[in-house]
């Protein structure tokens, strides 16, 4: 033995260490491979040997030829071997290389549960560390599975190092095993308040982490953390709380409201950054989540802003950014409060950080409204002429046509104004957007009919300048708005003023160089240019022009029909068919005009990107059959032509359909030409005039050199910048035209419009063409769509667990050692889930509730009167088995049972008012004993019972009249919202019914009330305290259920409370009987030693089933878990 | 956290700490992706981007890139803040830390991230105690290997480059 180890340290002398092989590769630059290869080599060689330290020692080189992108799934094994070396020093070593190398695919992995399982429960806390450590980089559902108890046990280490690693892993655990997660919950809730800080915030960093992902299960524990919140100093936790805040305040806005103030208070208070940027953060999901109900919390808003601007302006680069980055969320709900700092935005334009201009970008979408948009647009296309990347300056491109289409061209007054900066943008060399910017002309010019003659005249201007476009290359993406452009003449061609122009322009041989989609285009919208010179020149005497038209087509198109392209060939040798033809017959003076144009008749509307979707499928279709055999998988599919168009249909939100009348649009016309024509600036688009494109890179046009002092405007093409100017000037014009029109209208009506001398708003700003912008068409018996859902492969779904439901016994974690411990679900929060389909539900019976309610009290004296109008269940019982339910005052209040679980909540502060009603209006009565139910109930045990249902009436009370709220709020909602206001305040979240199945068989149900509402404690802590339980046994069978006795096996701790003289081990009589379909409460009565133990009781149920012919004897089962949170009484906590 | 990358100037990686299971493909695809995007960015710029569905924070000490990758709803400064914790850590733990460091003490470099961060979350955020259980874990090793580390670091190379100066 002793040789051995001599002899390992010896081999060890001659082995690489680590060191070694770092060196080694340093030193071996040129042929790094190779001398890895040889590494890889010796190393196998090491693994073979006995000795572990050259094994480990083997293994940590392995992790490191692993980082250089070295495959060393092979040593696998090796790995393993050195994981379970009892040195902690190869241990680790071990660890850190499966954590490193192992994933869900290595199978070896199988091989290490029972070495991890024993690491775990080593004496040796850094042994646990190391485990856990290396777990949480490699645990596979198999081993989140068999060892989930085992890190669950180690959550309760009595140190807190390992304490803090178990809680963290946790997670890593429920990801892998989901089942894991509710047996757990409790404990990991328990951890929230441990007294280690390192394990406290572990717990808090794990729940936060399940309750981002599914918020709605973690609402119950939002008090919790509100304490936590308010007392923690520890910003990396506070960071966790509010940011689980910021995902719960949407589901439960009440909660928002409350967080406001602390949040503000941080946000005043603390220096850290990432606490005041996570505050902001949170503020604005608060706010958001609040806006529909809340009508202000300006103040929060401006707080908020203000500090964002600080972030903004402040000269650290990462501040910049994320200021920019939470000032677009705000931007989204409180759009204003953003755009008075636009300012700022607008600087950050000019940052030298692309990705904070990129951010600025964002913001300015939403910044934008009818006042500022041409004043924006300006700016941007400044920067697009100084940008210098292509991506960025593609970017602004982008940003800019999103702007200004957005809704559907709400903020637009001006299209002509828009068609110039979407024709200033086609100047940019080399972008890849031009298919972009084609689509946008197309949409305008479609929709936007005002505009058409504007339009047409613009893109017949390009047309005749298509050289500059088309520059050197095909691949330019600008070439692109050609295509929109000769669309937009030939559709439009009544529109040119000299569509014979264009038509030559369309026909330049040079074309042919551009790609062949477009060249389609223009073959086709020559033919329609074409037809409309026919008809423009039909009538007239001469008909030398129309003729003269034909020849040019026909001397033209021939260079098409040789096109490689088909469909330009198609064309091409289509219409020049059809116009030799038609020379044909205009030689022989025949009126060809009116035909020709009959080939292109027709308006073309837009159809709305879904409008296909939307198509609905007609009966008995079935879109997914093969009509003819399916295609072998080899055929390739064809190429296609990239689809060029109707790709960015602006998304539609709502259309603009303004009516004005005739007269006003005359008048308006009338107004604008003359502004027109005195306006130096305006520049009529006429072809005629001289076009000179100011393009960068066009050096071979010929430009005469003109010393000019002032800034040369460059007819014919539009310039944006004119109609910004035109634009204030025709605002002020209104504006003053619109107080005239004020003043005389305030001194007829007096007072009646005082409201409107305001500011100018958003709507006074009227557009300047009065525009019908065509809204996009859909099918008839379009479906309402509903599409979207969640990615089923995310592996957070697996945990969307209810937290709050019991605890059933399948559900426990495997466990292998006794663990006396039983887990049930904890208390249940008041403020707890909302379950809206529930609270649906509810509402009706809510109605019906009310109203038994105040009944109540008539029903108690005339008793008759009731019957009629009362179905509900325990009425009939009442009704029907008088004799048997309404024993005493005692029994009845226990008699109110209910019909189905969602009804129990409802029932019970009924019979809670009927109880209360009764021992006001007769006390005397009270005190008389059952005549068959619990006679043998003692008078100590029945004075408590009595104490505690004055409580539970009382809190019932308080609940009814929450009840009677929230009917207000869901029935008679806008009526009484101001009540609402202050009231909803206090209210909690209609509780989930507290009834679970405790047991069950084909004769009868148990169902236990859940905790909070029943286990009260009395007395002090040293006494015996006592604990009620309610049972509700619900008759499942037909036959008739009697002579119930209910019985306990006591532990030490616990005791049923039976009546005196009776001995440890007699049942206690059920007080009632129950006809088929029938169920009544009972309550029973424990004394519990100590709180802090939880317990659970074994019980049985026997009874006799009693049928028209025969009459058995039943027994059920059950148990009855007491856990130490269920102790406890939950005072609602409002937060 | 979804994982933790260091890697030189040169793009070479010094460490990767996976907090997610990926397979080695998929991970040395993100490495290169990452590495790329992070290098090609002027030193001026702002330490967040947006890369797939997740958020990338680096920070430059010196002549290495500190990188991590958090989800979409994480804190961009609390994450800064981790990396700076981190370097910290390992400048008190090595004693004025460099590159060499790392890359020959690469375990060492692990053994503390793993006291720090746990799981992708950060596990104990006092630096006194991780430093506390790295030693007291250090104790256990055998010294033979203690040895190697000074000897190592005295010799490492001859120049060193005490550059990560932290200016806290």
């Amino acid at each position: 033995m002793a040789l051995k180890i001599v002899k390992g340290s010896i081999d060890r002398m001659f082995d690489k260490n680590l060191q070694d092989l770092v060196r080694g590769i340093r030193n071996h630059k040129e042929d790094e491979a190779k001398y890895i290869s040889t590494c890889i080599d010796e190393i196998k060689q090491e693994l073979k040997q006995d000795n572990i330290a050259v094994k480990a020692n083997a293994v940590c080189k392995l992790t490191y030829l692993q980082m250089l992108g070295y495959d060393v799934s092979w040593a696998a094994f090796n790995i393993v071997e050195v994981m379970s070396s009892s040195k902690f020093t190869y241990k680790r070593i071990g660890y850190l290389a499966a954590s490193q190398c192992f994933h869900e695919g290595t199978d070896v992995i199988m091989l290490t549960t029972n070495q991890i399982r024993k690491d775990l429960s080593s004496p040796h806390q850094y042994d646990t560390g190391v485990a856990l450590t290396g777990l949480s980089c490699f645990v596979t559902p198999d081993l989140a599975r068999d060892l989930a108890n085992d890190i669950m046990t180690l959550m309760s280490h009595t140190k807190p190092y390992i304490r803090k690693k178990a809680v963290l892993i946790m997670y890593k655990v429920f990801l892998k095993y989901p089942e894991s997660l509710r047996p757990a919950f409790p404990r990991l809730k328990e951890k929230l308040e441990d007294p280690d800080p390192g394990v406290q915030s572990a717990a808090v960093n794990v729940i936060c982490e399940l309750a981002r992902r599914n918020p709605k299960n973690y609402l119950s524990l939002a008090p919790l953390f509100f304490k936590l919140m308010t007392s923690s100093t520890n910003n990396w936790v506070l960071i966790k709380i509010i940011k689980l805040f910021g995902a719960l305040t949407p589901l439960e806005p009440r909660l928002g409201k409350k967080l406001i103030e602390p949040l503000t208070n941080l946000i005043h208070s603390t220096s850290a950054m990432s606490l005041l940027y996570e505050c902001v953060n949170t503020v604005i999901a608060v706010l958001i989540s609040l806006s529909s109900g809340m009508p202000n919390h300006s103040a929060s808003i401006q707080l908020c802003v203000q500090k964002l601007r600080i972030l903004i302006e402040d000269s650290d680069q990462n501040l910049k950014y994320l200021g920019l980055l939470a000032m677009s969320k705000i931007l989204k709900t409180h759009p204003k409060s953003v755009q008075s700092h636009k300012d700022l935005i607008l600087q950050c334009l000019d940052d030298k950080d692309e990705s904070i201009r990129l951010r600025a970008l964002d913001l300015l979408y939403g910044m934008v409204s009818k006042k500022n948009l041409m004043e924006i647009v300006k700016k941007l296309m400044l920067h697009v002429d100084k940008a210098e990347g292509t991506t960025y300056r593609d970017e602004l491109l982008t940003k800019i046509i999103d702007i200004c289409s957005q809704s559907n061209y709400q903020y637009i007054t001006n299209f002509e104004w828009y068609i110039s900066i979407l024709v200033e943008l086609t100047r940019l060399e080399g972008t890849r957007h031009g298919h972009l910017i084609a689509s946008q002309m197309l949409d305008v010019a479609i929709r936007v009919k005002a505009i058409r003659g504007f339009a047409v005249a613009q893109m017949a201007t390009l047309l005749d300048n298509a050289h500059l476009l088309t520059g050197n290359t095909q691949r330019n993406g600008i070439c692109e708005v050609l295509y929109a452009a000769a669309w937009i003449c030939g559709e439009f061609s009544e529109h040119l003023e000299d569509p014979m122009q264009t038509l030559e322009a369309m026909l330049r041989p040079k074309v042919a160089t551009l790609p062949g989609h477009i060249q389609a285009v223009y073959v086709q919208n020559a033919a329609k240019l074409f037809a409309t010179v026919l008809r423009k020149h039909e009538g007239e005497t001469d008909s030398h022009a129309a003729q003269e038209t034909s020849q040019l087509l026909i001397d033209r198109l021939p260079l098409f029909v040789q096109s490689a392209n088909l469909e330009v060939q198609e064309r091409a040798s289509c219409i020049l068919q059809l116009v030799k033809y038609i020379q044909k017959l205009q030689q022989k003076k025949v009126e060809v005009a009116e035909e020709v144009t009959a080939l292109f008749a027709g308006e073309l509307n837009p159809v709305a990107p879904k409008a296909q979707k939307k198509v609905p499928v007609p009966e008995g279709l079935d879109l997914d059959a093969w009509i003819n055999k399916p295609p072998s998988e080899s055929e390739s599919e064809d190429e296609k032509p990239k689809a060029v168009f109707a790709k960015e249909e602006p998304k539609h939100s709502r259309s603009r359909h303004t009516e004005v009348d005739e007269k006003e649009l005359a008048r308006r016309r009338e107004a604008r030409k003359r502004e027109q024509a005195n306006n130096p600036f305006y520049i009529k688009a006429s072809p005629s005039s001289q076009k000179v494109y100011d393009a960068p890179g066009v050096e071979h046009i010929p430009v005469v050199q003109i010393d000019l002092s002032v800034p040369l405007k460059v007819p014919g093409m539009p310039m944006s910048d004119q109609y910004l100017k035109l634009e204030e000037e025709r605002r002020q014009k209104e504006k003053a035209e619109r107080k005239k029109e004020k003043k005389k209208k305030r001194e007829k009506r007096g007072k009646e419009r005082k409201a409107d001398s305001g500011p100018e708003s958003e709507e006074d700003i009227a557009p300047a063409h009065q525009v019908d912008i065509v809204t996009e068409e859909m099918p008839e018996n379009a479906l309402p769509s509903d599409d979207d859902d969640k990615d089923p492969n995310d592996p957070h779904k697996a945990l969307d667990i209810d937290l709050d439901k019991p605890l059933a016994d399948s559900e426990k974690l495997p466990v292998r050692t006794h663990r006396p411990e039983v887990l049930k679900s904890p208390a249940e929060d008041r403020v707890n889930e909302s379950i809206p389909q529930e609270t649906k539900k509810r509402s009706g019976k809510e109605k019906k509730e009310k109203k038994k309610g105040k009944e109540k009290d008539r029903k108690r004296s005339k008793e008759e009167k009731k019957k009629k109008k009362h179905k509900e269940v325990e009425e009939e019982l009442l009704e029907s088995h008088p004799e048997e339910a309404v024993q005493s005052e005692e029994t009845k209040e226990a008699a109110t049972p209910p019909t189905s679980t969602s009804a129990e909540e409802e029932t019970a502060p009924s019979s809670a008012a009927a109880v209360d009603t009764s021992s006001a209006a007769a006390p005397e009565s009270e005190p008389d004993e059952p005549k068959d139910a619990e006679p043998e109930d003692t008078k100590s045990s029945k004075h408590k019972k009595k104490k505690q249902k004055k409580e539970k009436e009382e809190k019932e009370k308080k609940k009814k009249k929450r009840h009677h709220h929230h009917h207000h709020h869901s029935n008679a909602g806008g009526e009484d919202s101001v009540q609402n206001g202050t009231v909803e305040e206090e209210e909690p979240l209609p509780p989930m019914s507290n009834y679970f199945l405790l047991a069950e068989n084909s004769y009868i149900k148990m169902m236990k009330e859940d905790a909070d509402q029943v286990y009260d404690i009395q007395g002090n802590h040293q006494d015996e305290s006592k604990v009620v339980v309610s049972v509700i046994f619900e008759n499942k069978s037909d036959s008739f259920l009697k002579s119930m006795e209910f019985n306990v096996l006591d532990s030490l701790n616990s005791k049923l409370q039976r009546p005196e003289g009776a001995g440890a081990h007699d049942s206690l009589t059920v007080p009632f009987q129950l006809p088929p379909g029938i169920s009544n409460e009972a309550h029973f009565v424990f004394s519990v030693q100590s709180i802090v133990m939880p317990q659970k009781l074994k019980g049985t149920l026997t009874f006799i089933v009693k049928s028209d012919e025969s009459s058995t004897h039943e027994k059920l089962d059950f148990k009855l878990h007491f856990t130490c949170t269920s102790y406890l009484i939950t005072t609602p906590c409002y937060l | 956290m979804q994982f933790m990358l260091l890697f030189s100037r040169q793009g070479k990686l010094r460490l990767q700490k996976w907090y997610v299971p990926l397979s080695d493909k998929e991970k040395k695809k993100i490495t290169r992706e990452l590495v790329q995007t992070v290098l090609a960015r002027k030193p001026k710029m702002c330490s967040f981007l947006e890369w797939r569905d997740l958020k990338i924070v680096y920070k430059r000490y010196a002549s290495l890139y500190f990188c991590c990758a958090i989800e979409d709803q994480d804190n961009e400064l609390i994450t800064l803040e981790i990396i700076h914790r981190y370097v910290e850590l390992l400048d008190k733990y090595f004693g004025s830390v460099c590159e060499l460091d790392i890359i020959f003490n690469f375990e060492k470099a692990y053994f503390i991230l793993d006291e720090f961060l746990l799981g992708g979350e950060a596990q104990e955020t006092s630096k006194k105690n991780v430093l506390k259980a790295i030693e007291q874990a250090d104790l256990l090793q055998e010294v033979s290997t203690e040895v190697y580390y000074h000897h190592c670091k005295a010799t490492a190379i001859g120049v060193h480059h005490r550059v990560f100066g932290l200016s806290l």
